[in-house]
């Protein structure tokens, strides 16, 4: 009775915290987001098969993001009995359960559990790969590859550059990890550090923003290239993206950037998890602003990136913004509004913007303030349409 | 340096697992029929307790006495340290299945006996680190419950500002919890390497769990304590199961207190808080002496799953769970003290309601702490001079800001 009492009386004192995803009652813009309907995704078998890069008359099936990593993965274990997969507790299928029965089919000489010893994995990994190989490697999240940060760098990214006349190269190998805020994260469950390794020759840094586009991403960043890839999944989509995604085996070229919506005015750069952000403040603007269309590009790899398809698209509108989560100091942003300037400077109306993480660490409750949302990006383009 | 090792050191493998084992259940029934020869009234006259003979296991190291010297008054604080504890764990563990804690909370439930004996055997002036699971280590280097919780709440006056959560509380002479396994290792030996060169004669408790000791810096660590003699005590809090994998499946070699190899080390029963304060006095002398660093394991079990969202049964089963929770610390030491007659019953239950009270007290504290404060000066404090944050954010309302 007395606990009952208390917990009524506290329920009436509490004061008031506001996570993501809990907009105030005045909020217009920064509404969460409806995965249900955003454009984004493949609601419908048949809007999936209208589109070029799947699998023509492919079967589909409803699946969310840690689903289509699993798909891709069981995929790729039936195709080539070189390909392993292994990481911290993946065994069980992982904390994010994308590995999850893979033990089970395929057996734990090929599926297995390692040591929490992400430098040891990474090296291991790479070994592996320059022995043909090819090694799906979990890093359990982002924040934790810094160990590794070595042999990926001195190590993987420079094998196919110093191996002399033999050959040798880490093709197949692939680092996955769970990247990005899902708003608890804090310090060391939320950081998106893409940007270090796009700093890197060597490397290829793919994102991919929606299941069918991670399940074709992630195989061919197995089965198509010789340069070791770093694979970034936005963990927030794990559960909350549910698209169709073919069955089959396919694959989606790495540095080819996709336009997911076309527009004349003005042109929007992102890549992952932001792309719904940018989604929802595209159509707010085109219906505060009728007549405004907005075109929307999806880097999808970030490493070598597709500059043509950027280049091309800002030569068309004259306006560009880039958008990503992690911090705008030297971040992705730099290097493509950089390289638009350097491309299409005497075509551009206005100063290329970025609406980025701000500069500072994710603190536990901070994380909402620190972010891009669809407010700030909804004004860089009024901004920038009536700069 | 004296090498002794007991008889079952030397068993195969499989015969020394199943021999401690079997020792480890008998513990108790052991601990009972050798109490104190006397007791002293007074509640803060010292004597003498014997510890269980499998207290211990030594690597090239003298092992502790099997005996420690103790006052009433101490035993019922140790008594009193560890409940409090469990109880704050089991507030956040409330607070958490009511959504009101979110992200990352991990328990110590199992484990208060490594986290209480330690700071019972050290000073204040001697510094701590430890890893993730750090509520009960942050109480007992001085962080009150309701920072505790407040900081688990995200609350401007939690113990980091609500910038940390549950891995991240720092307090005088504690180097806080850490997200990043086995990142803090070698951080400790730089802290250690620090009180030699300002000759501050304390030592430095490095905590981190069977899981990181499989990390490099780890290693990299070790070599660089004992090629330079520094004043630390590096500890594996050996809990069994790094997350979801258990210790026999991550490492080749399970016996952590003979991993630092060229270090000295000591396998200590971590559910039996009088053996922890014994080793770590032990040690804390052994290392004050100049003898360079010591490697201890403190032998414990989580019984809680690695954090919030594992509930702990996929990967061990329920008789394991089951078996283990019936050599609960706090148990041993209550059993322990009721039949020396040191406490009664009633006294214990007495001091069980009054923790629980105080704790349900500072956890409505921390309920009601604010939320924090919507402005710039908090968003970019400790990152930015003030007055220099981004330019961007100007001409922004607050609706399409902080919502």
């Amino acid at each position: 009775m007395a606990s009952s009492r208390n917990s009524l009386r506290s329920l009436a004192r509490a004061p008031r915290r506001f996570y993501s995803g809990a907009p105030t009652p005045a909020a217009k813009l920064n509404l969460p987001i409806d995965y249900k309907t955003t454009p984004i995704l493949h609601h419908t078998a048949a809007s999936l098969s209208s589109t070029s890069e799947y699998p023509a008359g492919a079967t589909s099936k409803r699946l969310n993001l840690y689903q289509a990593i699993n798909s891709a993965m069981r995929t790729a274990l039936s195709k080539s009995d070189r390909t392993i997969v292994f990481g911290e507790d993946v065994g069980f299928g992982g904390v994010f359960r994308c590995s999850m029965d893979l033990q089970t089919e395929f057996g734990s000489d090929r599926v297995f559990n390692t040591p929490l010893t992400e430098q040891g994995i990474a090296g291991f990994a790479i070994g592996a790969a320059a022995e043909g190989m090819k090694p799906i490697a979990e890093i359990q999240f982002a924040d934790y590859v810094f160990p590794a940060f070595d042999q990926i760098v001195n190590e993987a990214a420079k094998f196919r550059y110093r191996e002399g006349g033999t050959g040798i190269n880490v093709g197949g190998l692939v680092i996955r990890m769970p990247c990005g805020a899902v708003g608890h994260g804090a310090l060391y469950h939320s950081q998106s550090p893409e940007s270090l390794f796009a700093h890197i020759p060597g490397l290829r840094v793919v994102m991919p923003r929606s299941p069918a586009q991670a399940k074709g991403l992630l195989l061919s960043s197995i089965f198509e290239h010789n340069d070791p890839v770093l694979f970034m999944e936005p963990k927030i989509l794990y559960r909350a993206a549910v698209e169709y995604v073919p069955n089959e085996y396919y694959t989606i070229p790495l540095s080819k950037a996709e336009v997911i919506k076309p527009g004349k005015d003005l042109t929007i750069i992102s890549y992952g998890q932001p792309l719904y952000l940018c989604s929802s403040a595209i159509s707010a603007i085109e219906k505060t602003m009728p007549g405004v269309n907005v075109e929307l590009i999806d880097l999808r790899t970030i490493y070598p990136w597709d500059r043509q398809t950027v280049i091309n698209s800002v030569k068309k509108t004259g306006r560009a913004i880039v958008v990503h989560e992690s911090m705008i100091n030297y971040g992705v942003g730099a290097e493509v509004a950089s390289t638009i300037q350097e491309s299409a400077f005497l075509r551009l109306e206005a100063p290329v913007k970025r609406v980025a993480g701000w500069s500072t660490h994710t603190g536990l409750s901070y994380e909402q303030f620190i972010l891009p949302d669809v407010a700030r990006i909804y004004d860089a383009i009024k901004q920038t349409l009536e700069y | 340096m004296l090498i002794s090792t007991k008889a079952k050191f030397f068993l195969p493998l499989g015969a020394r697992r199943s021999t401690v084992t079997r020792l480890r259940a008998e513990q108790r029934g052991f601990a009972q029929v050798t109490g104190p020869e006397t007791i002293p009234e007074e509640n803060d006259r010292p004597f003498t307790i014997p510890l269980a003979e499998e207290s211990f296991q030594t690597y090239n190291l003298d092992p502790p006495p099997y005996f420690v010297e103790t006052t009433k008054n101490q035993l019922k604080q140790l008594y009193r340290d560890m409940i409090v504890i469990r109880r704050m764990e089991l507030g956040a563990d409330q607070l958490y299945k009511e959504r009101k804690i979110r992200g990352f909370c991990h328990l110590s439930t199992g484990q208060e006996a490594v986290a209480v004996g330690i700071e019972h055997a050290i000073s204040k002036e001697d510094k701590l680190i430890t890893a993730y699971r750090s509520h009960g280590f942050t109480y007992m280097r001085g962080g009150t419950i309701r920072s505790i919780i407040g900081e688990l709440l995200g609350c401007r006056d939690g113990i980091a500002h609500g910038k940390g959560g549950s891995m991240h509380m720092y307090s005088k002479s504690y180097f806080g919890g850490n997200g990043i396994v086995g990142a803090n290792v070698p951080l400790r030996a730089g802290i250690a390497l620090a009180q030699q060169y300002d000759e501050t004669g304390n030592v430095t408790i490095n905590l981190y769990g069977d899981g990181a000791a499989n990390q490099g810096q780890v290693h990299e660590a070790f070599n660089m304590a004992k090629l330079w003699n520094l004043p630390v005590i590096f500890g594996c809090e050996n809990n069994k199961y790094g997350m979801g994998t258990s210790d026999k499946r991550a490492s080749a070699m399970t016996e952590y207190y003979k991993r630092g190899q060229y270090i000295p080390g000591l396998r200590i029963d971590g559910m039996d808080v009088l053996a922890v304060l014994t080793a770590v006095k032990h040690g804390r002398d052994f290392v004050k002496r100049g003898n360079g660093p010591l490697v201890y394991e403190y032998v414990t079990y989580r019984f809680a799953g690695h954090s919030m969202s594992d509930p702990g049964i996929a990967y061990r089963s329920r008789a394991e769970l089951q078996k283990t929770r019936e050599n609960d610390p706090l148990t041993n030491l209550k059993m322990k003290l009721v039949d020396w007659g040191i406490i009664t019953e009633d006294e214990a239950k007495a001091i069980e309601k009054e923790v629980r009270r105080f704790v349900n007290e500072e956890v409505e504290n921390a309920k009601q702490m604010p939320a924090p404060e919507a402005s710039l000066d908090v968003l970019f404090e400790d990152i930015y001079v003030p007055g220099s944050e981004p330019s961007q954010r100007r001409g922004r309302t607050v609706d399409e800001t902080w919502c």
